[in-house]
């Protein structure tokens, strides 16, 4: 009975989407309050409705309810009541739910709290957004309705994929969801904007909150999924260019553009068009990605199943929503006023070429991505393109986005002077240059690359603290007077630090974790040791079996030492679900630092000497925390910025409030 | 419950182990981390999208001894990597050969970059720079300031 309540509310959810659509457009434009008013009230009846549906299903998850047919297929009565909730977003119907659910919160939000915009732009955004809700939760009512049942029930359901049984896999997908359709509220924002013929520093600054929100839910979402890859696959990597994951990358290269060009926009009033243009792509590269990964179009190791149909529909959806957004962008961008003018040398053109340098490596994913699919149609030819292609084309357009990185916070707007900027950079760029040049001195094997990374990292660490202490005006004031400059900088340029240290974290993680991996294999019995080199040796000190709630496993127990010394005991297991007869390891990690030793557990098999063992891996993963730490710093620094006075909602009410009141007025 | 310690057991040998696999390792050192090198620009070729030197797969298995084989004979990359393409096609190399059927591919970020910059410059020619001078209300607004 809940499943059929919540398909119900899933298909009044429809309804109202529709209404909001036609209630929006019609107070559009018949400049009715009362018309509009209904409108956001539809768009927060559609929340409640897919709030509602969602709810269903977790209870069908909850209490194991195998008539219905997602459940049946993704559950499992043995599973751990957290993995029975999480396996509600395990497939591609509930993701799609999720998806729903996060669209409609996000155009209810817009809808309740928006009162600083003006009324004819508020209305239009919910219109739009509105239109986004119909296409998507009619796809979910109509192609992939999760609470639908079979006739059939089977008794015992055929158990969540156990690689997805995990912790970071389980809060992984509602931050990428909340991230991906996050860029949906910019997207209505942008075609409202190209409908009302209006695109301003005031637009930008409405805009700004929501890509911020959207951009740091990315970020946090992508790093969890990277997380997991690391430590969960038992791989030792932590990023492959594969589909899928370029798939949840594009958007938020797209977004990272974004928020640069909207900067200039707010600031300055330029680059309006581009601007607007970037808001439109944000999305369609979440649609992009949503249809990638489901549709089976492309080869990849984590995919959801595939179903041609449904590929078919997704992109027919991608197709309508991107296709009209830059079909309104083409008529209309033409008439935008052209925004303020700037010198060749000036913060407005160092972020012009962040932008150009960005969406070049955007391509470059898009285009290294897709290119197998374009090989196949054209010329019929089987090509594969992978990490190699990738690491050559999108990390040299991204060394150029980071030498050109902290020169930029530094420049003036408008006209600014690059002998002085440089000037006070030199310390950074020497201390980068001395710190490559070491490295590349010591660090074995691929220098090069090792060198370049610590540089490029130290670079932006270093210029970006230099911004800093210029802000401060540390060394030419008294320490306290600094200090007092420090508290009193807007938030917003502590978030920009945050995020822009955050990135040069993160280059030195992947620099150095990237090259100075050491992997090792043995097939060890009890009481065999293992060299990692560095000084580290692993000794097997026992297995034993551990039943865990929903599988059986074999864990071995070693203890690592370094130079002699003990530094902890790991306990990889080798994990197996007799409910869908799937094999997982479970990594052990040792945290040194920022620096892991990774120790995977494998099967039992015959050792040189014939007698048998078990084949254990180990990794030496130097700084690879700091590959994760980086992007969290980064997120962090969009939550400073998003809490910066200047974006604070209600605070644009006061200046427009009154004035959007009057424009109402007379038309009523 | 014991059936599923055995099944425990079989489902864990019926799993091979990757690149790293002690068995299979060159005794040279030089030529296995060469040969680890090349791996990972090999795709395994039945697999969602992995190379040989991450996959599972039996092919990767067999592909990896093959490549392991040809580096231990000193056969250069470019005849390991040529070989290997005669057999199986360019679909096996995760570096799309750099041809003119794939210019596209490598050069069209690089071709954005140039047009990007190319168009820039011309706007930047066309608009004059903004210090240029003030407007007549701004001069007078100026004026008015200095005066107070």
């Amino acid at each position: 009975m809940t499943a059929e309540l919540g398909s119900f509310a899933l298909i009044l959810a429809f309804a109202l989407s529709i209404a909001q659509v036609a209630l929006s457009a019609g107070g559009r434009l018949r400049g009715s309050a009362a018309l509009t008013g209904a409108g956001e009230g539809a768009a927060a009846g559609a929340f409640l409705g897919v709030a509602a549906a969602f709810a269903a299903l977790i209870h069908a998850f909850v209490t194991s309810d195998f008539s219905v047919a997602n459940v049946a297929a993704n559950s499992h009565t043995a599973q751990p009541l957290f993995y029975k909730i999480t396996g509600a977003w395990g497939s591609h119907e509930g993701s799609m739910l999720l998806w729903c659910l996060a669209l409609t919160g996000y155009g209810s939000v817009v809808a309740l709290t928006g009162r600083g915009l003006p009324w004819k732009l508020k209305a239009s955004t919910v219109m739009v957004q509105g239109c986004l809700g119909v296409l998507f939760i009619g796809y979910t009512v109509f192609a992939s309705n999760p609470l639908l049942r079979i006739a059939t029930p089977p008794v015992e359901g055929a158990s969540l994929n156990p690689l997805l049984q995990d912790p970071f896999f389980a809060i992984h997908p509602p931050f990428l969801y909340s991230g991906y359709v996050g860029m949906s509220v910019v997207f209505s924002l942008g075609v409202a904007a190209l409908i009302e013929g209006r695109v301003d520093a005031a637009w930008a600054r409405w805009m700004r909150p929501w890509s911020l929100v959207a951009w740091s839910l990315l970020t946090i979402g992508i790093t969890l999924g990277s997380f997991w890859s690391y430590y969960v696959l038992g791989w030792g990597g932590w990023w492959a260019w594969d589909p899928v994951e370029n798939a949840s990358f594009m958007p938020w290269l797209a977004a990272t553009a974004l928020l640069h060009s909207a900067t200039v926009t707010e600031k300055r009033g330029a680059m309006a068009a581009w601007t607007v243009f970037l808001a439109i792509l944000a999305f369609t590269f979440s649609m992009l990605g949503a249809f990638l990964v489901r549709s089976g179009i492309l080869t990849s190791v984590h995919a959801f199943a595939i179903d041609p149909k449904r590929g078919t529909l997704l992109l027919e959806i991608l197709g309508i929503a991107a296709g009209s957004g830059f079909a309104l962008f083409a008529w209309r961008a033409p008439s935008l006023p052209p925004g303020g003018l700037f010198a060749p040398i000036s913060r407005e053109s160092a972020l012009l070429l962040n932008n150009l340098f960005l969406s070049a490596a955007t391509v470059a994913v898009l285009f290294g991505t897709l290119y197998p699919l374009i090989a196949q149609a054209a010329f019929g030819a089987a090509v594969s393109v992978g990490p190699p292609y990738f690491n050559l084309v999108f990390g040299s357009l991204m060394g150029a986005v980071l030498l050109i990185l902290p020169i930029g916070p530094l420049m003036a707007w408008k006209r600014g002077e690059l002998v002085g900027v440089l000037q006070r950079l030199w310390w950074a760029a020497l201390a980068a240059i001395v710190a490559g040049a070491l490295v590349y001195a010591f660090h074995e094997p691929r220098k090069a690359f090792a060198g370049t990374g610590v540089a490029l990292g130290l670079w932006l660490i270093g210029g970006t603290l230099t911004e800093l202490a210029e802000r401060a005006r540390l060394g030419r004031t008294t320490l306290a007077e600094a200090g007092r400059r420090l508290r009193a900088l807007p938030r917003g340029a502590w978030g920009m630090t945050f995020a822009h240290v955050g990135l040069g974290v993160f280059l030195l993680g992947a620099a150095i974790d990237g090259t100075g991996k050491v992997e090792t294999a043995k097939v060890m019995a009890v009481g065999d040791q293992i060299d990692v080199g560095g000084g580290y040796h692993l000794s097997l000190d026992g297995v034993g079996a551990v039943d865990g709630p929903n599988y059986q496993a074999q864990r071995g127990t070693l203890s690592v030492t370094k130079n002699g010394h003990p530094i902890c005991t790991a306990t990889p297991e080798r994990r197996f679900y007799p409910a869908g007869g799937q094999t997982t390891s479970k990594v052990a990690l040792c945290l040194r630092g920022v620096s892991d030793v990774y120790v995977v557990f494998g099967e039992q098999r015959l050792g040189v000497s014939g007698s048998p063992g078990w084949l254990v891996r180990v990794f030496w993963n130097p700084w690879a925390r700091m590959i994760f730490l980086g992007p969290l710093l980064m997120a962090l620094g969009g939550g400073i910025s998003l809490s910066d006075r200047r974006l604070r909602i209600g605070l644009p009410k006061r200046a427009t409030g009154a004035a959007g009141a009057a424009v109402l007025g007379p038309a009523e | 419950m014991r059936l599923g310690r055995l099944l425990a057991v079989l489902g864990a040998l019926a799993c091979l182990a990757a690149a790293e696999d002690p068995a299979d390792q060159l005794p040279n050192r030089a030529q296995e981390a060469h040969a680890r090198a090349l791996f990972s620009e090999i795709r395994c070729v039945v697999c969602q999208n992995e190379s040989i030197d991450d996959s599972d797969a039996e092919v990767a298995g067999n592909l990896r001894q093959a490549v392991r084989a040809q580096v231990a004979d000193g056969r250069t990359d470019q005849q390991i990597k040529s070989y290997l393409v005669q057999r199986y096609g360019e679909f096996i190399l995760m570096r799309p050969l750099f041809s003119p059927g794939n210019a596209l591919l490598w050069l069209s970020p690089f071709l954005i970059v140039l047009a990007g910059a190319g168009v820039l410059i011309l706007r930047a020619r066309r608009t004059p720079t903004p210090e240029a001078r003030l407007t007549d209300a701004e001069e007078a607004k100026l004026r008015e300031l200095k005066d107070f």
